[in-house]
């Protein structure tokens, strides 16, 4: 019968029982809370009876789940705010802070690599400022810019700013000597040259910096919003960690994961679209 | 004596040697092209003829010296002067009939997209690409079929000069010779001027009116202007049988295996180096034609 399957098949059905057996044993692992019969006088009288703080169960988590994503939009109040919202301030402010950067990155690197100097000038600055945390930047954008909203944003854009950059430049020098040969002969202009010969040829390259520096910007928000607090799922994971709501707290890493792939996944589809063989 | 559509003129190429001194490729080369001839340069690697395509196609700079088409100066690449490079270089991201028409319309912006389409289509049936091939991308095709849509993107262009960088080099045998026959029928259709680098001393008697001989580099020059004193059209069957194929090929072995290396490494002394005319006709009475390879060889003077 497994010859029938194809790899894939295989694949999905291996996938499953992981994760049902990865559940089962969570689900096992869990202390149950004794019940108050059981206990002894002696144990209730110490407050054994209270529920104990615990790490929960997933049929607790899938229940979260269940209540959260069938009302995401709602809002009562300052601290208590449907998911939904919450993941939307988190990509509002990773897609403003990204595209910002992408906006100074991609001319800036098709700068570095068309040009030696350029590179030879810039390469000192990308080099101390790369290996920066963005995190670090948060003091400094707080007291400059006065406002935890645009200081979140300049973190995004300044983590997503070098992927693309140095691929961009990767690219753009990269590209084969003979394909700018033919727009040479062909009379085009440089400006022509740039989008018609050099922006396809080095497409594949950029958009994959632009990949990474989606990941990283999806990564750094969580921790920018822990700091900056307010709104953002950063903020609900650390919130509902004050409230030592811990199913929330799973339930919204899970759902940092899956936004983070669906992030990802779009990115995908683009690289695909510019993909070329040679 | 009139200047001829293209003339090279004391052509001097010199790369730094890399141990602070200079290396010349070739100084001084001196020779012309007329208009619709078909030249073929022959030579051994490293002699300077890739470096003589690229200064003709003006994607570089000689060091002394000028190329002149049509009286005006060669400066840069210009549409003027078509190039199909060994490696095709058509742009992978562009469908075949895609990468024709990128060339039409740089050539001819006011054009209308269907008229330029309709052109990149007639160029490429003349190379055989027709129907649902058009669409595919270069990596979807044979090596064949790519140099074919490099050639019709060339010839689309009607260029005054159209430079072939060994087109067929990476080619096996048995498409190379199609490939052949389909560039002389798309050649005769027009009055172009080609000159070719290649290697393959057949193809170029096939194809070529004039072949020039390269000696070995460093210091290399342009030593003999052959004329193929063979009819056309030809065809590579019966070419074999014409009494002047096997007198010319011959010469031009004899003159790759031996003489290109005598003939190499002399300075110019200042001197225009002009190639010597060399035509070899069999066909003429047989007194100007005795069994010595070196005696029928008319030298004549530019």
């Amino acid at each position: 019968m497994t010859k029938t399957l194809s790899v894939n098949h295989k694949a999905a059905l291996l996938s499953i029982i992981m994760l049902v057996v990865g559940l089962l044993i969570w689900e096992a692992a869990i202390p149950a809370q004794k019940a108050a019969e059981e206990l002894t006088e002696y144990e209730r009288l110490t407050g054994g009876g209270a529920p104990k703080a615990g790490v929960p169960p997933p049929s607790q988590v899938l229940a979260k789940a269940w209540e959260q994503l069938s009302n995401p939009f709602y809002d009562a109040g300052p601290n208590d705010k449907g998911i939904g919202i919450q993941i939307g301030y988190s990509i509002y402010r990773v897609l403003t802070g990204y595209f910002l950067a992408a906006m100074v990155a991609i001319p800036l690197g098709f700068l570095i690599g068309m040009s030696q100097v350029a590179y030879k000038a810039f390469n000192p600055f990308i080099q101390v400022l790369r290996p920066i945390s963005p995190l670090a930047w948060m003091p400094l954008a707080l007291f400059i810019i006065q406002d935890s909203e645009a200081s979140a944003i300049f973190v995004i854009f300044i983590c997503s700013i070098w992927p693309m950059l140095i691929n961009t430049a990767f690219g753009v020098a990269g590209v084969r000597q003979d394909w700018v040969n033919v727009a040479r002969t062909h009379e085009l202009s440089p400006i022509k040259t740039a989008f018609t010969v050099i922006l396809p040829a080095a497409a594949p390259t950029i958009i994959t910096g632009m990949r990474i520096s989606i990941g990283i910007a999806w990564l750094v928000i969580v921790a920018a919003e822990m700091l900056v607090g307010g709104t953002g799922i950063g903020y609900y994971v650390w919130n509902e960690w004050n409230n030592l709501d811990l199913t929330s707290v799973i339930f919204s890493i899970l759902m940092i994961g899956v936004v983070g792939m669906l992030l990802d996944a779009a990115f995908g589809i683009l690289q695909r679209a510019v993909a070329y063989a040679e | 004596m009139s200047k001829p559509f293209l003339s090279i003129e004391r052509l001097t190429q010199k790369f730094p040697d890399g141990q602070g001194g200079e290396l010349t490729v070739f100084e001084d080369a001196t020779f012309g092209i007329e208009k619709g001839e078909f030249v073929c340069i022959l030579g051994h690697s490293g002699c300077g003829k890739s470096t003589i395509m690229n200064i003709l196609a003006g994607l570089a700079e000689p060091t002394s010296g000028v190329v002149k088409m049509d009286g005006f100066e060669v400066s840069g690449p210009s549409l003027d002067r078509g190039v199909v490079f060994q490696n095709y270089s058509l742009l992978p991201w562009l469908s075949t009939l895609k990468n024709v028409t990128f060339g039409v319309r740089a050539r001819f912006p006011d054009w209308s997209k269907a008229k330029v389409e309709e052109h990149a289509r007639e160029y490429l049936a003349m190379v055989g690409l027709e129907g649902d091939v058009v669409h595919r991308k270069p990596s979807q095709l044979s090596g064949g079929m790519r140099q074919r849509v490099s050639i019709a993107r060339a010839f689309a262009n009607h260029p005054k000069l159209l430079l072939l960088d060994e087109p067929f080099g990476a080619l096996d045998a048995l498409t190379r010779g199609t490939i052949q026959d389909e560039l002389l029928k798309i050649w005769g259709g027009t009055e172009q001027t080609v000159f070719m680098i290649t290697h393959d001393i057949d193809e170029a008697i096939l194809l070529a009116d004039r072949i020039l001989l390269m000696t070995n580099g460093p210091l290399a020059r342009v030593a003999e202007s052959v004329e193929i004193t063979i009819p056309r059209p030809r065809n590579r069957t019966e070419i074999v049988d014409h009494p002047n194929y096997y007198a010319i090929r011959n010469h031009l072995v004899q003159f790759l295996g031996q003489r290109s290396k005598e003939l190499a490494g002399q300075p110019s002394g200042g001197a225009d180096q002009r190639p010597t005319a060399v035509s070899i006709d069999k066909t003429e009475p047989p007194e100007k034609a005795p069994e010595d390879p070196a005696a029928p060889l008319r030298a004549v003077n530019e």
